[in-house]
């Protein structure tokens, strides 16, 4: 069982003061061992606190980031999971989902994780999945006008991926969950 | 006269001591083991001769007398009993009298006396009282002093105290308490003389000896705290009047400080409470050397815990007006102690308002006032330079802001700038990041254009450059963080009412344009998505509404956050406008204001022609802008084209090819919208497409040209899946044979590549035919479509 902290557009402290304390006092330091983020942190403080929650932190840059180093994309093995990420202002138009299993499949990879939208979406299709985390401090977005903070946990099991989507609505935290199975491995013989 | 001599001596002297007092002891043990009366009154005698001793230093005498003290439990046990000695204890009290020095004279009287009152044939209070004036008799002040705190022992568990055995008539407390403090009275004008003239270090050497003896005049206080019968009433009308008057009289610094906080730590603090007044006028009356504001800091903190002890409790306080005359006793001693520095006026300052926020924490005027009466101290400094009175100055602007945990409650204290005004630029900066975090830990929020004026002021550190400060010397980490402090405070400011929204903006805007070049970057982000989050909520809203000054109307915030992006061009930072711009437009294009999104695209499409001249950035740039080109549905024909030729435009020019191919590439979305009315032009869209495989094409024969083979097929493959894409969305123009010819090329491509590569087949290709196979299996009218294409 592999935890997987999947967020992104937090924008802070552009368009948000920090994470919801709900969220916060979920994320403790210890029980994740991938984070990946979709980018639009966008300053230093919060790349250093999510490296608190876990070292393991993979990050894509987002147009809004401080930091210019991060890569625009970047492929990944966790188990029998081949992940790729990206922010997604690179992949017009924006959130469609064709376009996006088109990168999928240049990336070659099981699940792509993207964001830019601050829409959660976990879309199955021929390829694989497309998960975008939403935004984890519901920011302001051009593209959504109904922002709710949202992040996602996933957890890795074998050829098995649960998919948990955490969205603050209302003040409350809700939960909901879909599963992926993936039919052969990732590895080839070797 | 004691004269100072080496250690070595007084040891020496000691041990003499010591050794007569044995000596002595040992034949008066033999005296009372033969019940000789005379025998043993001869030799108590010479062993309390060695009390008589001047050469010894308080410590030392303390463990001579501690020696003569076993030896008198001895003594007193023999008097007690009549049957060992014969005498009647009357005549044993007269008898003792005759002892030739009146030192070991008074020490047998005492011993008697205290059998004598055990023996209950005369009141407590007679022989208590004729004690106390026997031991007048011994002036010397060392040998006075244990002589009489001998007497205190003895008498102790003989006070005529209510329900004791010893208890008098109706005055009987009254009786107990006159001999307390007469004894006590005594005992302190002897403590007083010990301190002798000398040099300085001397001097230190005395003050360490008479801090020695200090507990002996204090046990005195404790005693008369606990004396039964003793209530609120005799405390305030004669114990605690006596006490002061001497504790004033003697006019000894050491005793006055030593006394007055034995007063506050023995007797209740109910009773402080009721003798406020006396309390307080003992203090503006001491010696001005003593260090009056411990002292009534203690007293304050003592009274806080009282009244966090009980909830009844607090209406005595008012009744009492504790703050008032504690506020007065306060500015009384910092007016009269001239010398006091600074850093004393602001450490009691701390402490009355700690008092305050702990008593009185809804009487947000009194806290005002303390606040007031420290702005009026620092005005009469030229200016703070002392660190610990700007770290006692800082931790009473924290008060508040801990206790109320609401900073809109400390914005209304009109005193709380003024101290913040006599800060130094420094710990002004120190203070307003304390004040945002106050702000951020409690979520707080502030709801007026009033309030967010009023915190700005208090933050102008943070907000600009101040008179004499000079942004290049601060540490850049240090400065980043600051103005992150200042971007996140932004969000807290917030009301649901869009007229008093704007005024709010309107405030922010005005203090932020004043932070200079530097600044701005981290600052106008913040400002323009709040004014965007404000438009959101005006467009949903039915109607406008009429503002004062501003109409809220997102027309007008468009105006402003026009203007506040421009500011930008004075940094500069291109990149950073050119985003706002573009978020801004799609957020007017949302309103309907054609005209505004288009001079807001224009704004940004010159910032891209003439300003970002980053290749990296350029890229980003044209994603950005042809991203949201393609969202935007409120243009008109002739201005959506002029805009999608120039985005096509800056595609074509990208410096290197793939870019290009792919910026070209993505432009053909903007030829086809998948909503219901938007636009569906085929032709263009394919152009497009057609134009980024020519420029692949170009690529490929480049890198052929320098390189020697060809580069991978990459971006055919890309191509590939968005003539698909088309084709599937019902683009007429897009037919199977395209589709079908392109997976050739494709296909010649990675074969001509064999030469020198062993890599037969790119995953993207075999995953978008994987992908076509899919499509073809499903049937249906998608099947159907994708019949023609044979794999």
């Amino acid at each position: 069982m592999v935890l997987v902290l999947a967020l992104g557009d937090l924008h802070v402290p552009h368009r948000a003061a920090d994470l919801p304390p709900k969220f916060k006092s979920m994320l403790v330091p210890g029980k994740i061992q991938h984070i990946i983020c979709t980018g639009n942190l966008c300053i230093k403080e919060i790349h250093d606190y999510l490296k608190t929650i876990c070292p393991d932190l993979h990050i894509v840059r987002g147009e809004f980031d401080e930091d210019a180093r991060y890569p625009e994309s970047k492929t990944l093995t966790i188990g029998q999971f081949k992940l790729g990420l990206c922010h997604g202002h690179q992949v017009i138009p924006w959130g469609d989902l064709d376009s996006l299993a088109m990168l999928q499949r240049q990336l070659d990879v099981d699940i792509l994780v993207t964001g830019h939208t601050h829409q959660f979406t976990a879309y199955k299709h021929e390829g694989g999945v497309v998960i975008n985390p939403g935004s984890a401090t519901g920011a302001y977005s051009s593209i959504n006008q109904d922002v709710n903070p949202s992040f996602v946990l996933m957890d890795i099991d074998g050829l098995r991926v649960t998919i948990y989507v955490y969205e603050l609505i209302d003040g409350e935290v809700k939960v909901d969950k879909i599963e992926f199975k993936k039919t052969s491995t990732t590895n080839p013989a070797p | 006269m004691r004269t100072f001599a080496g250690v070595e001596d007084e040891d020496k002297w000691l041990a003499e001591g010591i050794a007569g007092i044995q000596h002595n002891a040992f034949f008066m043990h033999r005296a009372l083991d033969a019940n000789n009366l005379r025998e043993v009154l001869k030799y108590s005698v010479l062993m309390l001769s060695e009390l008589r001793t001047s050469k010894l230093s308080p410590q030392k005498y303390y463990d001579l007398y501690m020696r003569a003290f076993d030896q008198l439990r001895q003594l007193e046990i023999f008097f007690k009993d009549e049957s060992r000695h014969g005498l009647p204890v009357v005549d044993l009290y007269e008898l003792v009298q005759h002892a030739g020095n009146i030192l070991p004279r008074t020490y047998l009287l005492c011993t008697v006396g205290s059998v004598y009152i055990k023996s209950k044939q005369a009141p407590s209070k007679d022989v208590l009282k004729d004690l106390v004036e026997m031991c007048r008799g011994v002036q010397h002040p060392i040998r006075g002093l244990f002589l009489r705190s001998y007497l205190a022992q003895v008498s102790r568990d003989k006070l005529p105290e209510i329900g004791s055995d010893y208890e008098g008539d109706a005055n009987t407390v009254m009786d107990a308490v006159e001999f307390v403090l007469q004894n006590f009275t005594e005992m302190n004008k002897l403590w007083v003389r010990v301190q002798q003239q000398g040099p300085g270090t001397v001097r230190e050497k005395q003050e360490k000896e008479r801090n020695e003896l200090r507990d002996l005049v204090g046990k005195n206080l404790h005693v008369l705290g606990q004396i039964e019968g003793v209530d609120l009433e005799m405390y305030k009308e004669t114990v605690l009047p006596r006490v002061v008057e001497q504790i004033v009289n003697c006019k000894d610094e050491l005793a006055q400080y030593y006394l007055m906080e034995c007063i506050i730590q023995v007797f209740p603090d109910e009773y402080h409470l009721q003798t406020l007044d006396t309390l307080l006028a003992a203090c503006t009356q001491l010696m001005p050397t003593v260090d009056t504001k411990i002292v009534l800091t203690q007293l304050m903190d003592r009274l806080s815990n009282y009244a966090a002890s009980s909830s009844d409790v607090l209406h005595e306080f008012l009744q009492v007006e504790a703050f008032a005359k504690l506020s007065n006793a306060i500015g009384k001693v910092i007016e009269t102690q001239l010398e006091m520095p600074i850093v004393g006026a602001m450490t009691l300052f701390v402490s009355l308002l700690t008092f305050t926020l702990r008593v009185h924490p809804d009487r947000l005027d009194y806290v005002d006032q303390v606040l007031g009466a420290c702005v009026v101290k620092l005005s009469s400094v030229p200016k703070l330079e002392d660190a610990r009175a700007m770290k006692q100055v800082v931790a009473l602007l924290s008060a508040p802001l801990e206790k109320y945990n609401d900073i809109v409650t400390a914005l209304t204290l009109s005193n709380y700038p003024r101290v913040m005004d006599h800060l130094d630029d420094g710990t002004n900066k120190v203070m307003a990041m304390l004040i945002i975090q106050s702000i951020m830990k409690n979520d707080s929020c502030i709801s007026t254009a009033d309030k967010v004026e009023v915190l700005f002021e208090l933050i102008k550190g943070l907000i600009k450059d101040l008179d004499g400060t000079n942004t290049e010397e601060l540490d850049e980490e240090d400065f980043q963080e600051e103005q992150n402090s200042v971007a996140r405070l932004i969000h807290m400011l917030d009301n649901e009412e869009p007229e008093e929204m704007l005024k709010i903006i309107c405030v922010v805007r005005k203090h932020l344009m004043t932070g200079g070049p530097r600044r701005l970057p981290f600052t106008v982000p913040p400002l323009v998505f709040s004014a965007l989050r404000l438009v959101r909520q005006l467009e949903s809203q039915d109607g406008d509404i009429a503002g004062e000054d501003v109409p809220a109307t997102p027309r007008a915030v468009f105006q402003i956050l026009n203007q506040t992006i421009e500011v930008l061009s004075s940094v500069p930072c291109p990149e950073l406008a050119l985003r706002l711009y573009l978020q801004c437009a799609e957020a007017a294009s949302d309103c309907d204001l054609e005209p505004v999104a288009y001079e807001l695209f224009t704004q940004a499409f010159i910032l891209y022609e003439e300003e970002i001249a980053d290749s990296k950035e350029q890229v980003t740039a044209i994603h950005l802008i042809v991203g949201t080109l393609q969202r935007i549905n409120v243009f008109g024909v002739e201005n959506r084209d002029t805009l999608t030729h120039k985005a096509t435009g800056y595609s074509a020019r990208l410096l290197k090819k793939p870019d290009q191919c792919r910026a070209v590439y993505a432009c053909s979305h903007l030829f086809w919208v998948d909503d219901l009315d938007g636009i569906k032009d085929g032709e263009r869209a394919l152009l497009c497409l057609r134009r980024a495989l020519r420029i692949a094409n170009a690529a490929q024969q480049m890198a052929n040209a320098t390189r020697g083979n060809s580069g991978p097929v990459t971006l055919f493959v890309e191509i590939l899946n968005k003539y698909i894409y088309f084709f599937e969305k019902g683009n007429p123009h897009i037919t199977p044979s395209d589709i079908q010819s392109l997976v050739e090329l494709i296909n010649n491509e990675m074969q001509s590549d064999n030469g020198n590569t062993t890599i037969h087949s790119d995953p993207f290709f075999t995953s978008t035919l994987r992908y076509i196979r899919f499509q073809k299996q499903k049937g249906g009218l998608m099947g159907e479509k994708y019949d023609p294409i044979k794999l």
